[in-house]
């Protein structure tokens, strides 16, 4: 009965794609609607060949719903490549300005590549990470089966489909200029039909779950899920101009639209980047150290303050603007205040290792989970330094604001995804343990040296070019213009560039060593499909 | 009185007390007599059920699925 409703939504939108490539006023629009004809008038003919076959019931219950995730730890670091590469090369392009080539004028130049970049490492790579890592977290800490059966599967796939569609419209052109919130009003309403599936699939999870406790991951988790879900919704209250073309209008206006944007903005970094990455560092690492977190005390009161606060801290990115003083001095007070329930679960971290010290020096996954939390630390203390009025006169619109923005992406996200990614790929397809620990280590020094290289050049270069702006002579003249600072940065965008190299190597490295896991690595078990007997 | 001032002064007032009350109430929560004890238990859930699910018990449904990739 299913499949008649499935097939006929599938027409329906198969049909309304095929209109809509007819009709379409942009190009963007109208490559997306090719695509959408294609895919779902694909799994149309799929659904129509497996109707009314018999069913096979087979009863799941004793086992971890986990070749969903196994897609996703693909995806991640896939994705991850991708983004780093794209990073790379906008680098590049920035320090030299002839990469951004004649022939490809439009689509590959900078202003087209930059929120590829963007949203390929924050949504595909992290955002894959994410959803790979919640679903393994919430299946083990609650010890149950993923609830929902094939929507897990619709989420990855849906998710996926969303990235694509953002990609292939920023290169065409398709934006609302909104930063992190690039994508047109479609692309908009299709991923928040995947992240309602998404917190159907976690909470139903957590509903039937059989601890009595929610485990302070999944309390991260779901705080993620569910701000990601009333910030998307709120800054994307878009109108089309038309339903057959991919430009719409916001409804906010003027200084209430530029605070909803960083409310936005910031809390895209306060609850994606942080709450989420914080529920993988509250399982992973005890995982890994094999020894529970240092407090459960402190994780419960570093989860309230965290989202107490954070919510507040967005007014910071727009300081000297229209933007009344009195926001931008309570945005800029909350961020101080943020640093204490930062460094409390940085402490958290650090101190589940205390009386295990020595695994520093044996295992490098560990090693990689301690820099990310160290770079967590550094980066929670330098943001609410940046967030204080007299700082960002200096600060803002410089470099330091990218170099701050990449010591906490590169280093404590994309750091604790690789120590998840390698804790779980053996795990995930049963493996007695990873290819090569040497090559972990190759990949921790490549891309510790990177992320030093990448943060330290941006540090020079953002308050250079800080002061240079700011320099006037005796008569009140300034002193450089534009073009100057833009000459004075050569180097330190060379230096940048390389660090970005270096850490793209180390990432493609850990992708040879999973690759090799999977297929040399002694296998625990002689199928994937042998289920592990209940304990 | 006009919206946005209503709305400012109910958030620097009774809004500010409710979200304040309610912080400093799960602090005293979590340092409540015997929360050590139970936290510890808790703290140990990633240490359980690592490999398979807790088995099914009383009107727990099973999990059938269909799917054919499985």
């Amino acid at each position: 009965m299913s499949n008649y409703i499935k097939l006929i939504v599938l027409g329906l939108i198969t049909l309304f794609a095929a209109i809509a490539t007819n009709y379409a006023r942009d190009f963007a629009y109208q490559m997306h609607a090719t695509l959408v004809m294609f895919i779902t008038g694909g799994l149309f003919i799929w659904t129509l060949r497996n109707t009314d076959e018999p069913d096979i019931l087979v009863d799941r219950s004793a086992e971890y719903m986990d070749d969903v995730i196994r897609y996703g730890v693909i995806a991640t670091a896939f994705w991850g490549v991708v983004g780093f590469l794209a990073g790379t090369f906008i680098a590049f392009q920035l320090a030299f300005p002839a990469l951004n080539f004649e022939w490809a004028q439009g689509y590959m130049n900078f202003g087209r590549l930059r929120p590829l970049h963007t949203s390929a490492v924050i949504f595909a790579f992290g955002g894959n990470a994410l959803i790979a890592t919640s679903f393994y977290v919430v299946q083990r800490t609650s010890a149950a089966r993923l609830w929902g059966g094939n929507l897990a599967w619709f989420v990855f796939w849906g998710y996926q489909l969303f990235i694509v569609l953002a990609a292939t419209g920023y290169l065409l052109g398709s934006t609302q200029s909104k930063e992190y919130a690039e994508p047109e009003w479609y692309i908009d309403l299709w991923l928040t039909i995947v992240w309602v599936a998404y917190l159907a699939v976690y909470l139903g999870t957590i509903i039937k779950r059989k601890e009595p406790h929610i485990y302070v991951a999944n309390w991260f988790y779901l705080a993620f899920i569910v701000t990601v879900a009333m910030l998307h919704l709120v800054n994307n209250m878009t109108i089309p101009v038309s339903i057959w073309g991919s430009k719409s209008v916001i409804v906010w206006s003027g200084v209430q639209d530029a605070m909803i944007q960083w409310w936005y903005g910031h809390n895209a970094v306060g609850f994606f980047l942080t709450a989420g990455f914080l529920g993988m560092m509250y399982y992973f690492i005890p995982k890994q150290a094999d020894r529970p977190i240092f407090s459960y005390k402190l994780s419960i009161i570093h989860f309230w303050a965290l989202i107490f606060l954070y919510i507040w801290a967005g007014p910071h990115h727009l300081h000297y603007t229209a933007l009344p003083d009195w926001a931008s001095t309570l945005g800029m007070v909350f961020s101080v205040i943020l640093w204490m329930p930062s460094w409390g679960g940085m402490i958290n971290g650090l101190m589940t290792l205390s009386g295990a010290w020595d695994k520093l020096r044996t295992d490098p996954i560990i090693r990689m989970m301690v820099i990310s939390v160290g770079f967590y630390g550094m980066s929670t203390f330098e943001g609410p330094m940046m967030s204080i009025r007299a700082v960002n006169s200096l600060s803002h619109y410089t470099d330091w604001t990218i170099g701050h923005v990449h010591s906490g992406a590169l280093g404590w996200n994309g750091m604790i995804t690789f120590g998840a990614l390698y804790f779980l790929v053996p795990v995930l397809w049963k493996r007695e343990r990873l290819y090569s620990l040497q090559m972990v280590s190759w990949h921790f020094w490549l891309a510790t040296i990177g992320i030093v290289l990448y943060a330290a050049s941006m540090w020079v270069t953002g308050i250079m070019e800080g002061l240079m702006w700011r320099e006037v002579d005796a008569n009140g003249f300034l002193v450089n213009s534009f073009a100057d600072a833009v000459a004075a940065k050569f180097p330190m965008y060379v230096v940048r560039a390389l660090g970005g190299v270096l850490f793209l190597a180390g990432a493609v490295i850990m992708c040879y060593n999973l690759w090799m896991t999977v297929r040399k690595a002694p296998a625990k078990e002689a199928s994937l499909t042998v289920p592990v007997p209940a304990e | 009185m006009e919206e946005y001032t209503l709305l400012r002064q109910f958030a620097d007032s009774w809004m500010l007390l409710v979200l304040f009350i309610f912080f400093v109430g799960i602090v005293i929560w979590v340092f409540r007599p015997g929360a050590g004890k139970e936290y510890k238990d808790t703290a140990n859930i990633p240490f359980r059920h690592a490999d398979a699910p807790a088995p099914l018990r009383g009107d727990d449904k099973p999990a059938t699925s269909k799917e054919a990739r499985q």
